[in-house]
């Protein structure tokens, strides 16, 4: 590579003209992340500092200093509450996301009959899960299991648990297809990883007398570790993300509220950031090591 | 010797073939019990779609009435009727149709440019661009979307297309991160001799992108642009924000599906039977996703192949 002579531009070395170029191709991106994400979330955090009211002819700011962040960590109640909300139900999704998602995509590595079919009905929700039909069915029941949630002796025993302990419980049994439904992109991105396992492996395996069992635990697992990280974060962000997530929806009403506004908004959105980004190094720290140890 | 167990052997181990398998095939146990639990998990994911679509073809009496559970007396589709006056449905189809296929076009376009550069060119800082792309995946829209809507008030850009337009032209559309590494990833895995091949023979750097790496991308592009009309069309939050007031979605407008209905019919005014139900609610529902359906059954081969080929694991 090095040795090569630069076609076009003579009086410039190649590292030159791959960081000229480079650049070149990136540079649309870089100005659109300065000008649609960099600026906006610095001037969010600066509002966040400040008493924010929209006046007639412009913004009026008068500085708070934390005064919002405190507000909001101490004297509202509801937001303190939705957000522990959001972690709990995001802690109880993320795994059932996963394990399903893998499943299935085990499933749908195999050769069977009906194949076609199957993939057609599990890849379906991609395409319709969104904020407001989410909301419809939920609203009409029909994303809780069957049956399941209304059956007496479930509510009995569930009122008898403490709170902190039954409302996990009663999130998993009304929204568990709606957690399902979420998982439709992590099964592809299961199945394009577990589609680059090298057969070789399992075929070696096999010779040496390991049973379909054995290889799943030893090969495929192993392998797919990287991967499980990818989706945990990958469901994590798209369940924080959800419009019909309950905190975005309290800070989008807080936004236009009269005792609300931009500023007490925007330091609440940082605050269920930082959340969000503690939760994905908690997954983090939870998936990596342990794979470490197992090898 | 006895002659009896050599016979008898063979057979067993016949049997324990067909039922547990062997190394070529899975056996009759594994088959059967992978099919059931293939439909019923099949099942647990339909529901809610077979749910929707049985009650929202109950006439009211159906509704009211406890027998009937999953099939109505009759074909009724007033309740489509009402939904469709409701929806607006061909204003608000065509705006739909418009606010997800022009940004998911543009998205893909600039994000195959990105992705390019990225995995072709060595340049210092790269991997902060790359750790900056996956920022914008994390960032959650509402600490980014009040300034940006000041920014557009002050364009005279809210209510206008081109505030979805503006920031996907420049690599900020929605979900953009994941279509920069699948062209990223695409890019990575093309063998680098047909571009050297057209360096050789004098191509300009871009015109090697044009003419050489770009159609062979071609299930990226499908794949991306699939994704990202789906991931638009059922994008509310900013959608609201930019672009209430000027153009009404399909999934905007089944957001106040209540509101709206209440406007056409009044509560006061209407008979009991023309009062809001769930069906009528749910056969809105329907109509949303509709399009979506028609589009993924057309397009299902074609996607799913791509998926296979495209590879999309953003590592």
């Amino acid at each position: 590579m090095t040795e090569r002579k630069p076609f076009r531009f003579k009086g410039i070395g190649l590292r030159t003209r791959e960081n000229l170029y480079g650049y070149g191709f990136v540079s649309l991106w870089i100005i659109g992340f300065v000008i649609f994400t960099m600026v906006p979330l610095v001037q969010t955090f600066f509002f966040s500092l400040n008493q924010v009211t929209v006046t007639a002819t412009g913004i009026d700011l008068r500085q708070v200093q934390w005064d919002n962040y405190s507000r909001a960590l101490v004297t509202d109640p509801t937001f303190v509450g939705l957000l522990i909300e959001y972690v709990i139900e995001t802690l109880v999704s993320v795994p059932i996301a996963i394990i399903f998602s893998l499943i299935i995509a085990l499933f749908l590595n195999m050769n069977f009959k009906f194949k076609g079919f199957f993939r057609t009905i599990f890849f379906l929700p991609v395409v319709i899960t969104s904020g407001p039909v989410i909301q419809e069915l939920t609203a009409q029941g029909a994303t809780s299991i069957p049956g399941v949630a209304n059956l007496g002796a479930i509510t009995e025993f569930l009122s008898t648990l403490p709170s902190y302990l039954s409302n996990p419980v009663e999130y998993l049994l009304t929204s568990f297809i709606q957690i399902l439904w979420f998982s439709g992109v992590q099964i592809l991105i299961y199945l394009s990883s577990l589609q680059k396992i090298d057969k070789s492996l399992y075929e070696a395996a096999s010779i040496d007398g390991a049973s379909a069992w054995e290889s799943f635990w030893k090969i495929t697992l192993p392998s797919l570790s990287t991967t499980t990280i990818i989706n945990a974060a990958y469901t994590i962000i798209t369940l924080s993300h959800f419009s019909e997530n309950k905190v975005i929806k309290y800070i989008y009403n807080q936004t236009y509220a009269v005792q609300g506004g931009i500023g007490y908004a925007g330091a609440m959105s940082f605050l269920y950031f930082f959340a969000l980004l503690l939760l994905l190094a908690v997954t983090f720290l939870v998936l990596s090591p342990r794979r470490e140890k197992r090898r | 010797m006895d002659g009896n167990p050599r016979v008898k052997k063979p057979d067993l181990t016949k049997i324990k073939t067909f039922l547990l398998g062997s190394r070529t095939n899975y056996g009759m146990v594994f088959t059967v019990l992978l099919y059931a639990l293939l439909l019923a998990i099949g099942f647990v994911y339909l529901y809610p779609l077979l749910f929707m679509l049985v009650t929202s073809m109950k006439s009211p009496t159906d509704l009211l009435n406890p027998m009937v559970q999953w099939v109505p007396t009759t074909l009724y589709l007033g309740n489509y009727e009402k939904a469709l006056r409701v929806l607006d449905y061909s204003n608000t189809l065509v705006s739909s149709i418009l606010v997800s296929v022009l940004p998911s076009l543009i998205t893909a376009a600039v994000c195959s440019l990105v992705g390019y550069g990225l995995a072709r060119y060595r340049f210092a800082g790269k991997n902060i661009i790359f750790a900056l792309i996956l920022a914008t995946f994390i960032i959650p829209a509402q600490n980014t979307v009040i300034p940006q809507m000041l920014m557009y008030k002050d364009l005279g850009l809210l209510g206008n297309i081109l505030a979805l337009i503006l920031p996907a032209l420049f690599g900020q559309g929605y979900r953009s991160a994941i279509f920069i590494l699948i062209f990223y990833q695409t890019f990575l895995s093309f063998p680098k001799v047909l571009e050297e091949a057209a360096r050789l023979d004098g191509a300009s750097d871009l015109r090697i992108f044009f003419q050489v790496a770009l159609p062979a991308a071609a299930p990226a592009f499908i794949i991306s642009i699939i994704f990202s009309t789906v991931w638009y069309w059922n994008e509310t939050y900013l959608t609201s924000i930019f672009l209430e007031g000027g153009i009404q979605t399909l999934p905007m407008q089944l957001g106040k599906f209540t509101q709206a209905y209440e406007n056409l019919y009044p509560p006061g005014m209407v008979n009991i039977f023309d009062r809001l139900n769930e069906a009528v609610k749910l056969a809105g529902t329907f109509l949303n996703i509709l399009p979506l359906l028609v589009m993924y059954f057309l397009l299902q081969k074609w996607f799913v192949e791509s998926v296979d080929r495209s590879g999309i694991t953003g590592e």
